[in-house]
């Protein structure tokens, strides 16, 4: 691989004050002419909330797009499985709501380690994503009166949550699918399912810099490997939790789009950001594959407890009287109690199954496991009213567990399920790689250290139906239509790049699955650049990753060809790709030498246990340069906080 | 529930379209009956992948019911017939000790076979690509309270916009018809005031466009319903087809 010098990071935030500079940007970005428009071709990679929202906008504004995802069908993307809600500062509670209020709530959440001008920006389009949903049929839950009803989340102490039972993610991404499919039969976007991206091309222009011209792309089907050359590529592909293995994420998610563009000289940003959700459907052992999310929203009913004493921790949780059950977060809370955001819970429950207080079956030693119990709810407001508000997730977690959890506890164990980090974004959403532009989950967003729930829609949708269509024009604008196409040489070069590295996978004709590999990484990296980290145990993580992947380009094993369908081989690409940055995550959780958000190293935690954040030496965003062989370069994006001061978190 | 669980998944395998099938069958001795039915084809394929043989293609993703990915008939029908599941929410602790599960891909002629388990269910997208919208462009949308929606009206679009595309359906029909899918589409977006100002264009384009893709007509059969993993009712056909004769009749007249 190239070495890449790393560049100066500019942000390019628009000047005047916070509130202001959305507007000035608007303002000041160049334009494109409607009959202009069609001159240019857009590659939209990921066709979830950000990249079928953005396809389709663009579509309709008369780029030409082609839109690419590795499922059947764009419908399928991972966005469809978020349940809980999408978050807006409209206010219709008139609870003391605000677009600054959301904007505080997210800075905060964050542990200050968001840009400000992003975060701002993001409240304020937040009304018009709902809006904009509603208009295109969005079936959003509404009271008696007809007005659109909102829910509690953690982190806020307003009701600012649009939902649609227990499946929002499901009617936003429907919603957006239908805007593209409109721009599908219009003929301004091109869809291609089951094609997976393996590598980002660049091209240099007159003065040198590599800019983003196209993609190199594998038929999930038949295997073929092609070029694809445009104007300008979006990556809209998700996050990388799957890299922990087991994960609330889709099975097919992964994280080959931005890590291809990160070895190709995109910076990484905060990639042990890493949110571990509270909320999830304990792990049962050996043959698992995937982890069960259940809603957040479960904790405005739900209280939850362990057993006081570790010997209480096999009885039947009926017959464990009040007063000897440990409401933990109430207690250490009491301000937030349930309701606290999800890195604070989750490390909660982490702690009291750590001290052998954990219920349900023994996993690896431990029990892992609270309860999330919901009798003193279904007493005040009755069985039926419970089941109104959350009926399907008690019905999933019957059928997984066979429990129900009406007639005794839910149990929930933390899982990974979001990741803050990712390719760094200047203000337009563009990477450091020119006309790279990266949205949704892929960025390293608008998040922090640490995701609020209900914001992660908000953020795909904001990127993708009212930012990216406002900055990327003026990225094409400034270049002009390009004249490239994919028997350029740089198209032949990075094809025979991928056709290398596809025919390698198949070449090594080992023992193992790539399954059985990322099962070990997942393993790894969930003990020691998990919900808690130590330098020891990150500098063991980093050689115990190494000496994997050695393992696996020495004993990985997939039958079949390259030109076929091939699922073996998909894995395997993924696999190798979580493998690398495993390792950067370790690197990057090793350098931050505080705890902030997700992110808690213990060697800096307050007496009681709390995270203790360092902004003398870490209120910056730590962004990573891929160097060839030699160890990748870390270098820092310095964050100003201009309109709340960065006050220790107190949810107490 | 701890008791281990012996099983025989008994597999439908097809290299490719056109190319003759076999049923093959994998013993699966004492595993914990925590495993979903998927992750018993994991394990499966971990073994066929350890013996150097080609692994059962299928297709699945979220695992949880929501992406609609894993549609495939168990035991003869689409997603097994157990309730409301679909294939990858159902458990081991289902089954009986030494059951054997036989699994097939979707049988329609709509869905070309892949491989294996795996079809191609791209019709359902040509059918909402004919309609399957309401035309609104961001910026344009007013104050999402202008509009009030009536509770039950609210709910029941949101009931028919349940549906998670999988094409069980079409599989469980006997005439290979996607009427209860494109009902589910349609009655959707018609019910709502938004979706109002298109909505006989919207009836008509995609009862046409599910024609076009060569989906068999609806015979009042109820198979579909029956194998819903989301619990759509055949009521929402007895919609569809008045929305549809209402537009098609104010086409006719031109009003």
């Amino acid at each position: 691989m190239t070495r890449y010098p790393p560049p100066i990071l500019d942000p390019r935030i628009p000047p005047g004050p916070l509130a202001e500079k959305w507007r000035n940007r608007r303002a000041s970005g160049r334009l494109v002419a409607p009959a202009n428009r069609r001159r240019y071709e857009i590659i939209v990679v990921g066709s979830g909330l950000a990249g079928a929202s953005a396809a389709a906008t663009l579509g309709g504004l008369g780029y030409r797009v082609r839109c690419f995802c590795y499922q059947d069908s764009p419908r399928r993307a991972h966005s469809v499985a978020a349940q809980g809600g999408i978050n807006a500062a409209k206010n219709y509670r008139n609870d003391g709501d605000s677009i600054d209020r959301l904007f505080a709530d997210t800075m905060r959440g964050g542990d200050f380690r968001a840009r400000e001008a992003n975060v701002w920006r993001l409240a304020e389009v937040s009304n018009a994503i709902i809006d904009h949903c509603v208009a295109i049929g969005v079936p959003f839950a509404r009271e008696y009166g007809g007005m659109l009803d909102n829910r509690s989340f953690g982190g806020a102490l307003v009701s600012r949550t649009f939902y649609a039972r227990g499946q929002t993610g499901q009617q936003l991404l429907l919603g957006a699918y239908a805007q593209l499919n409109q721009q599908i039969a219009a003929g301004t976007v091109t869809m291609h399912p089951r094609t997976e991206m393996l590598d980002l091309v660049t091209v240099a222009d007159g003065n040198g810099t590599r800019h983003a011209k196209g993609i190199v792309t594998r038929h999930l089907v038949t295997g073929e490997i092609r070029a694809w050359a445009a104007d300008a590529v979006v990556l809209a592909t998700g996050g990388y939790s799957n890299v922990f293995f087991l994960s609330t994420n889709a099975i097919g998610c992964n994280a080959t789009a931005i890590w291809r563009a990160y070895r190709r000289g995109a910076g990484f940003a905060n990639p042990c950001f890493t949110q571990i959700h509270p909320t999830c459907i304990p792990p049962h052992g050996e043959g698992q594959s995937k982890l069960t999310l259940m809603s957040e929203s479960l904790r405005n009913d739900g209280r939850v407890w362990v057993p006081k004493d570790p010997a209480d921790c096999d009885k039947d949780p009926l017959a464990i009287p009040e007063d000897r059950r440990d409401y933990f977060l109430e207690r250490r809370y009491p301000a937030y109690g349930n309701l606290v955001p999800r890195d604070i819970a989750s490390r909660a429950a982490k702690a009291v199954c750590d001290e052998g207080r954990g219920v349900g079956p023994l996993v690896g030693g431990l029990r892992r496991g609270v309860y999330l119990d919901f009798t003193e709810s279904e007493a005040r407001y009755g069985h039926d009213a419970i089941v109104a508000r959350y009926g399907n997730l008690f019905e999933m977690y019957e059928s997984i567990t066979g429990e129900d959890a009406h007639r005794r506890p839910m149990r929930i164990y933390p899982a990974p399920h979001y990741t803050m980090g990712g390719l760094w974004v200047d203000y337009d959403l563009m990477s450091t790689i020119p006309g790279l532009f990266v949205i949704g989950e892929a960025n390293f967003s608008d998040h922090g250290a640490n995701r609020l729930g209900a914001s992660a829609l908000m953020q795909g949708l904001g990127d993708g139906y009212f930012i990216l269509p406002v900055t990327l024009p003026d990225y094409l604008a400034r270049s002009g239509p390009s004249s490239v196409t994919p028997d350029d040489p740089d198209f032949h070069s990075v094809l025979a790049d991928v056709r290398a590295r596809v025919d390698g996978l198949l070449a090594v004709s080992g023992t193992r699955s790539a399954r059985s590999f990322h099962a070990e990484l997942g393993r790894i990296l969930w003990d020691r650049c998990g919900m808690s980290r130590n330098a020891e145990g990150l500098a063991k993580a980093i050689e115990e990753i190494g000496e994997l992947r050695r393992a696996f380009w020495s004993d990985l094993r997939i039958p079949g060809k390259g030109e076929e369908l091939n699922t073996e081989l998909e894995r395997a690409g993924r696999v190798a790709d979580f493998l690398e940055l495993g390792e950067l995550m370790c690197r990057d959780a090793m350098m931050r030498e505080e705890s902030c958000g997700a992110h808690f190293r213990e060697e800096h935690q307050t007496e009681d246990g709390e995270a203790a954040r360092d902004d003398e030496r870490f209120a910056h965003v730590a962004v990573w340069f891929d160097q060839g062989e030699a160890p990748p370069v870390r270098v820092i994006e310095p964050l100003t906080f201009s309109a709340i001061a960065p006050a220790p978190r107190s949810y107490r | 529930m701890s008791a281990p669980i012996s099983l025989t998944l008994r597999v439908w395998r097809q290299d490719g379209p056109g190319v003759k099938g076999r049923f093959e069958d994998h013993r699966l001795n004492s595993v914990s009956r925590h495993l979903s039915l998927l992750e018993a084809l994991d394990l499966v394929n971990e073994r066929l992948v350890a013996g150097g043989k080609r692994p059962i293609a299928f297709d699945h993703d979220c695992r949880e019911g929501i992406c609609g990915a894993c549609a495939m008939t168990v035991n003869g029908v689409p997603h097994g017939g157990l309730g409301r599941l679909t294939v990858c929410q159902i458990h081991l602790h289902r089954f009986s000790d030494g059951d054997r599960i036989v699994l097939e891909p979707l049988r329609a002629r709509p869905f070309a076979l892949i491989r294996d388990l795996v079809v191609d269910r791209s019709p359902l997208d040509a059918i909402q690509q004919a309609g399957g919208f309401i035309s609104v462009r961001p910026g344009q949308a007013p104050d999402a309270n202008v509009v009030p929606i009536a509770r039950d009206i609210a709910e029941t679009a949101l009931d028919l916009a349940s549906c998670i595309g999988c094409g069980a359906c079409v599989a469980a029909c006997p005439n290979g018809s996607a009427m209860l899918f494109t009902a589910a589409k349609v009655g959707h977006l018609n019910l709502l005031p938004q979706g109002a100002p298109e909505a006989d264009r919207r009836a008509l384009a995609m009862v046409q466009a599910m024609d076009h893709a060569g989906f068999g007509a609806c015979s009042n059969h109820g198979e579909c319903a029956a194998v819903c993993p989301k619990g759509i009712g055949v009521s929402a056909i007895a919609r569809l087809t008045r929305a549809y004769t209402g537009a098609a009749r104010r086409q006719l007249l031109s009003l």
